[in-house]
């Protein structure tokens, strides 16, 4: 087959990924991910060669811990056979590719804009003019929601086809939060400025894209993090998937109007991102995760202060979340609300909680492991239903898991390498991908360096890239009143996806 | 007369405690009780802003929902003193100078062309069309019970001898404690509180008004619960005379009003089809009175 497999973080020569013709390139991918559900699409992108675009496919095994890389050239002059007709998980890609290049599908499904790329290559494309799926009946209505939020989150577009209060159609425009982020990573020449876009990539999985970022570019200057590195950025992940989750649980009983559920979450985030200040000097996390080096020490006095922290966190949590789980006017609420099957989720190719409350198994933590997980025996936990129940319960068993790792991790606290090793410069002509799996899911970061070793592409793709389809599935058919629910109980990120 | 002073002031630190209850249930301290009368005191300083594409009806509806709350508070009598309104079957008046003023809200907010506005009024017309049946079996079979029509001669003729009139009276009382939360959009059929449009019901219905027709709504509203509240403590207050019924009057508004606050704090909300199923069931309790009723005044047996 044409294609190398390669391990998470690991760097190879661009030359080395095999190139073949689109016929084949397309039959092969297809072969690799259709009728194989531990296989899915982890990126696929493409960067111009000339008049040429390049695309790369990605494609992860889970039981393996291989990553599938191939590759091939095309021209926008001629128009191509899309995989999304045949494998849904390609659908965003493709669309993605479409956009930035102007290449033509001619069997793409769905084949609209991305997010407004602002070098995109059909300028006429704007977000006034998006072409909306319409129905033509007098029995139907729409209910177009946003870009303008009425919270604080950020904006995007939701256009509903309700009969009455049913909801029978979602589509979900984004595409307002696009900064241009993947092209400042080139242009930005100075790391720190690069470690910092990486951390505002989306502002609450801060962490996860830093470590992933951090991942990629000592892979490719070849620097091997020591022991303390890993630790840090462990323990980090950790804590950011505990704050965030309390968040959520949190938001999602605002939004079931449960105000003790509310008030007693959210005040219960508190003591965890304080943490992170006292440990890094940033509650969300900011400046924590450096490509290279430990900026922050995780000290044995910062263990103690944890374990404090967490003796009195943990009775707590567990305390409000069974007041939930036994509420009935909650569980009525969530249960049965909002479901997406697993057919759909392997469909979609649905990464992270997403995946994981539909029972299907993906977690980077164990397929793809890095940092310290090998050492903690990471069993991801499954769900079964894909309601709003099952992603309630995963964050909760989430939640009380990481606190488990963090107690075996703060047991143990490796002590600090004093020399400070120097960076080489990165590799010329290379290619790294890098997996983390965010609070959120999956995250991946892929390089490329030019003949100089400069950085000519960075492709970031957040979990919710993939994801935001599963919220448009898992409405169909709910009340619209269940839709803040359902969107809550995902949580998203809008700029993740708009980059 | 007597009634009206006494709605009028019940109004103003009702809402003001269920804040408050739910404030100090959630660890915070809260506004202080009157609150909410001052918000409503600076938005009558400010004049309102029309959208474009909206009518006069839109600019009138604001004014005729508060008039109607206002009329019919004027119905309400108080122990043995009339309302400042009384005839036979004012009861019927009763219900419908208030379906007038939510008809003309309802009309109101069709008028901006939102969509959210145009769901929450279907929602609030659905509601309240359940919600007559069962105002109308309960005071139905209260004439019956007592042989008169009027709000007044209803209540001070209510006599609740016997265990089972005891046991119609609590049933009259929730079913009217169950309307005030409907009528004035409470948990667990809405929440006030929430940002969500999509599941607001009466809220996203104001979403437009501003200013002084904002401030006209928000009173209205102080007043609805009031009413409900003077109404459910009629049934029982008969023959009690005034020294001791208007501080009880006061003591079981803000009972009422805690209440309110205690199962906004501890409970989730309705799942929206659930709230229809809901108000059906206010009806069948209402039916549970009427047959009640029949048994007590002998012609059932």
């Amino acid at each position: 087959m044409n294609y190398i497999s390669i391990k998470n973080n690991q760097t190879i020569l661009l030359s080395d990924i095999p190139e073949s013709n689109y016929e084949a390139f397309y039959d092969m991918n297809l072969d690799l991910v259709s009728g194989h559900i531990e296989r899915h699409c982890v990126n696929y992108f493409g960067y111009k060669v000339g008049n040429n675009v390049k695309l790369i496919s990605c494609i992860a095994d889970d039981i393996t811990h291989e990553i599938m890389i191939s590759t091939c050239l095309v021209h926008k002059a001629h128009d191509l056979e899309s995989l999304s007709a045949k494998l849904l998980c390609f659908e965003k890609f493709e669309r993605e590719i479409h956009e930035n290049f102007g290449i033509n599908y001619i069997d793409h499904p769905w084949l609209k804009p991305v997010r407004y790329a602002f070098n995109r290559e059909d300028k006429s494309q704007i977000m006034d003019n998006y072409p909306f799926f319409a129905i033509d009946s007098e029995e139907l209505h729409e209910v177009g929601v946003g870009p303008i939020h009425a919270g604080i989150i950020e904006p995007g577009h939701f256009r509903f086809i309700c009969n009455g209060e049913q909801i029978l159609h979602l589509e979900i425009q984004l595409g307002y939060q696009h900064r241009g982020i993947e092209q400042l990573f080139i242009e930005k020449k100075n790391l720190l400025q690069r470690a910092t876009l990486a951390e505002d990539i989306t502002g609450d999985t801060v962490v996860g894209h830093g470590t992933t970022f951090a991942h990629v570019w000592e892979s490719l200057c070849g620097f091997e993090a020591t022991k303390d590195i890993e630790f840090s950025r462990t323990m980090a992940l950790e804590l950011e998937r505990i704050a965030v989750h309390v968040g959520d649980l949190s938001g999602a009983c605002t939004d079931i109007a449960y105000q003790l559920g509310s008030s007693v979450f959210g005040r219960l985030r508190t003591p965890i991102i304080n943490f992170l200040q006292e440990w890094g000097g940033n509650r969300l996390a900011k400046g924590l995760i450096r490509p290279g080096q430990n900026q922050f020490p995780f000290t044995p006095a910062l263990a103690v202060r944890l374990k404090q922290i967490l003796d009195i966190f943990e009775p707590e949590f567990i305390e409000m979340a069974d007041k939930l789980f036994h509420l009935s006017s909650a569980l009525s609420r969530f249960e049965r609300t909002g479901v997406v099957t697993n057919a759909d989720a392997v469909n979609i190719g649905a990464v992270g909680m997403a995946a994981r409350m539909t029972g299907l198994n993906r977690d980077v933590r164990v397929s793809h492991s890095y940092a310290l997980y090998s050492e903690l025996n990471h069993n991801p936990i499954l769900k079964r239903h894909g309601d709003v129940y099952s992603r309630i319960q995963l964050r909760k068993e989430e939640v009380e898991q990481s606190l488990n790792y963090i107690r075996k991790l703060i047991a143990e606290v490796p002590a600090q390498v004093s020399e400070i090793k120097n960076f080489n410069p990165p590799q010329p002509s290379s290619f790294c991908i890098s997996l983390v799996e965010g609070w959120r899911g999956e995250i991946c970061h892929c390089g490329l360096t030019d003949k100089k070793g400069e950085l000519m592409m960075y492709k970031i793709k957040d979990p919710s890239f993939h994801n935001w389809l599963a919220l448009a599935l898992s409405v169909r058919n709910n009340e619209i009143s269940d839709f803040p629910i359902c969107n809550k109980s995902f949580n998203l990120s809008y700029s993740g996806h708009d980059l | 007369m007597l009634s009206f002073l006494l709605i009028i002031l019940a109004a103003t630190f009702f809402t003001g405690i269920i804040i408050r209850t739910k404030s100090i249930a959630s660890g915070r301290k809260g506004p202080g009780i009157f609150q909410p009368i001052k918000d409503v005191i600076r938005l009558f300083k400010k004049g309102a802003v029309y959208s474009e594409t909206s009518s006069f009806v839109f600019q009138i509806a604001p004014t005729i929902y508060f008039s109607s709350v206002f009329v019919a508070m004027l119905v309400v009598p108080f122990g043995q003193s009339k309302g400042l309104i009384s005839f036979n079957g004012d009861f019927i008046f009763f219900a419908y100078v208030l379906g007038l003023g939510k008809f003309f809200s309802i009309i109101g907010a069709m008028d901006t062309g939102s969509s959210f506005e145009g769901m929450g009024a279907s929602r609030e017309a659905l509601y309240s069309m359940f919600v007559e049946p069962a105002f109308f079996i309960l005071m139905g079979s209260l004439a019956l019970m007592t042989g008169h029509t009027s709000f007044q001669e209803i209540f001070s003729t209510l006599h609740l001898g016997s265990s089972i009139t005891y046991a119609l009276g609590v049933l009259a009382g929730v079913v009217f404690l169950m309307i005030a939360m409907i009528e004035n959009s409470r948990m667990p059929l809405d929440d006030p509180k929430t940002h969500l449009e999509l599941t607001m019901v009466h809220e996203v219905m104001i979403l437009d008004n501003s200013g002084f027709d904002l401030g006209l709504i928000l009173t209205a509203g102080y007043l609805k619960f009031a009413i409900y509240g003077a109404i459910i403590f009629n049934l029982f207050s008969g023959t009690i005379a005034y020294e001791y019924a208007i501080p009880m009057f006061i003591a079981m508004q803000i009972f009422l009003a805690f209440c309110v606050g205690m199962i906004e704090s501890f409970m989730a909300r309705f799942r929206m089809n659930h709230n229809a199923q809901f108000i059906v069931v206010l009806s069948s309790v209402s039916l549970l009175i009427f047959f009640g009723a029949l048994l007590v005044s002998g012609k059932f047996i």
